[in-house]
């Protein structure tokens, strides 16, 4: 009997190894979310334009860009991270894969885990590549780059699992963009003090260890915890349909 | 006694029960409550000594203390009762939690709109960008977003598991948010003000205050059992005994 025909018994006595289901998860995000182009490019236009729109409303001058780089770029990363996880879970849950994934029998937090390193991998790695430009056009010093880039690094890890925990929450909802906000960004406000800071310390000439060990932390927790609340939301919304 | 206490605490899980016991209670909370705050306001505002920096403008912290104290604890009891809800997957932990969601953002807006009347003549403006006004101004934010989120969703009991999830995130970053506040404010904030270093207080100032947190705290009781009360009516309006109670009256 070929492996393909084998009969499927309701309990497995080889029960299915956690990497493995992991990497499968992994390469199911990397095409779905690669075929979906504009999701993944939407965001990073959001960023570019946003971060645009300060020169404009502000002023032009260097010497009132200049200081307020760092913010106005932590800013629109933040927004852009949240408005592309609007879309996260929804239409898993619309199109019943979430329910697969809670009557799979295996934990549900290392998939959703998948899903958002998946997600923070194209989404958020071309807008830290990003950055350094539109920090160009407003002035950044040179010297604050790599800063920026580490903290940005650190810090949309922590507001990719953080926001998928809202995202998962409102998964249930047609449209959540402003509920998600309201509930997620208090949450972010961590994030982007400590963000600014390591760029205002590379800035002022300091190291910028001090905050970046901060961020790194927060990271280490968010990527212990977010799974565990993600997967709890994810089974409240899918139990709710 | 430990039996006793679980005995109650499983009691009070039982929609019906909460609300004969509540309904005992209810009174009692209502006079302590009524009688604390007019023994400490009237002590406060009037018998209290005057301060001798900032004159008889301190006195706005009769409300002010126990407004700011009640907003951070009751995110903590509604997230305690979100682990409640979420563990022991008693209905009676979401009735409270729902019936504190607007109380406490309620308690946080009063602390801050009597810190901001209070910093008009004590400090020269409205609003300043300190470490704990922004912290209480996130919190505000933190209720509005659980009881959002509660508007937001349909089913019930998915609604119910969905706020006890964010209220225990809420409290996880907390502490997290207080911490980077900090930070960010030590960090930006020029000392304007030496008003950190606060004088300690003599005992005639103190005791109205007291007075005013029990108040407060007793204030709570009763609107969260009123509050409660109602929700378990509306949950429960196809039970018998409800219909029971509802044609008696």
């Amino acid at each position: 009997m070929s492996e393909a025909f084998r009969p499927l018994s309701p309990v497995s006595h080889h029960p299915v190894r956690l990497s493995r289901v992991l990497w499968a998860a992994l390469k199911r995000e990397w095409c779905l979310q690669v075929r979906r182009r504009g999701d993944l490019i939407n965001p990073l236009l959001f960023f570019a334009l946003v971060t645009i729109l300060f020169p404009l409303g502000v002023s032009p001058v260097s010497e009132v860009l200049a200081p307020v780089a760092s913010g106005v770029l932590w800013v629109a990363a933040l927004l852009a991270t949240l408005l592309s996880l609007d879309a996260l879970f929804r239409p898993d849950l619309l199109d019943g894969s979430l329910e697969q994934w809670v009557v799979s029998g295996q934990p549900v937090a290392p998939l959703a885990l998948a899903k958002v390193m998946m997600h923070w991998l194209l989404g958020s790695l071309p807008l830290i590549v990003l950055a350094p430009f539109l920090g160009m056009m407003l002035f950044l010093p040179w010297s604050a780059v790599p800063a920026l880039m580490a903290a940005l690094f650190l810090g949309t890890g922590v507001l990719a699992l953080v926001g998928a925990i809202g995202a998962a929450l409102t998964a249930g909802l047609g449209k959540s963009g402003v509920l998600l906000t309201l509930m997620v960004l208090p949450l972010y406000i961590p994030v982007l003090i400590l963000g600014t800071q390591t760029v205002q310390y590379a800035i002022a000439g300091h190291s910028p260890l001090p905050t970046l060990a901060l961020l790194m932390a927060m990271w280490v927790v968010a990527l212990m915890l977010a799974p565990w609340a993600i997967s709890a939301s994810l089974k409240v919304v899918v139990q709710g349909q | 006694m430990w039996n006793w206490l679980k005995q109650c605490y499983h009691r009070l899980g039982s929609p019906k029960w909460f609300y004969q016991i509540s309904g005992r209670w209810l009174p009692w909370f209502g006079v302590a409550c009524v009688l604390l705050l007019s023994i400490g306001l009237v002590w406060g505002l009037a018998f209290a000594p005057m301060d001798y920096q900032q004159g008889n403008s301190f006195r706005i912290i009769y409300l002010h203390v126990p407004a700011a104290i009640l907003a951070q604890s009751i995110y903590m009891m509604m997230a305690a009762m979100g682990v409640v809800l979420l563990v022991w997957k008693i209905k009676m932990a979401d009735v409270l939690a729902k019936a504190l969601a607007p109380i406490g953002a309620s308690m946080t807006f009063l602390a801050l709109v009597t810190g901001s009347i209070w910093g008009m003549p004590t400090w020269g403006t409205w609003w300043v960008w300190d470490a704990r006004l922004t912290s209480m101004l996130i919190l505000l934010f933190l209720y509005l977003g659980v009881i959002a989120l509660r508007e937001a969703l349909s089913p019930e009991d998915a609604a119910a598991k969905a706020c006890a999830i964010l209220a225990i995130v809420g409290v996880i970053n907390i502490p997290i948010i207080k911490y980077s506040v900090d930070l960010w404010y030590t960090l930006h904030q020029p000392a304007t003000f030496s008003l950190t270093e606060k004088p300690a207080m003599p005992m005639e100032m103190w005791l109205p205050l007291l007075v005013m947190v029990l108040g407060f705290y007793c204030f709570l009781a009763w609107a969260t059992l009123l509050r409660a009360r109602h929700e378990i009516l509306r949950r429960e309006q196809q039970a018998h005994w409800v219909r029971e109670l509802m044609l008696r009256e």
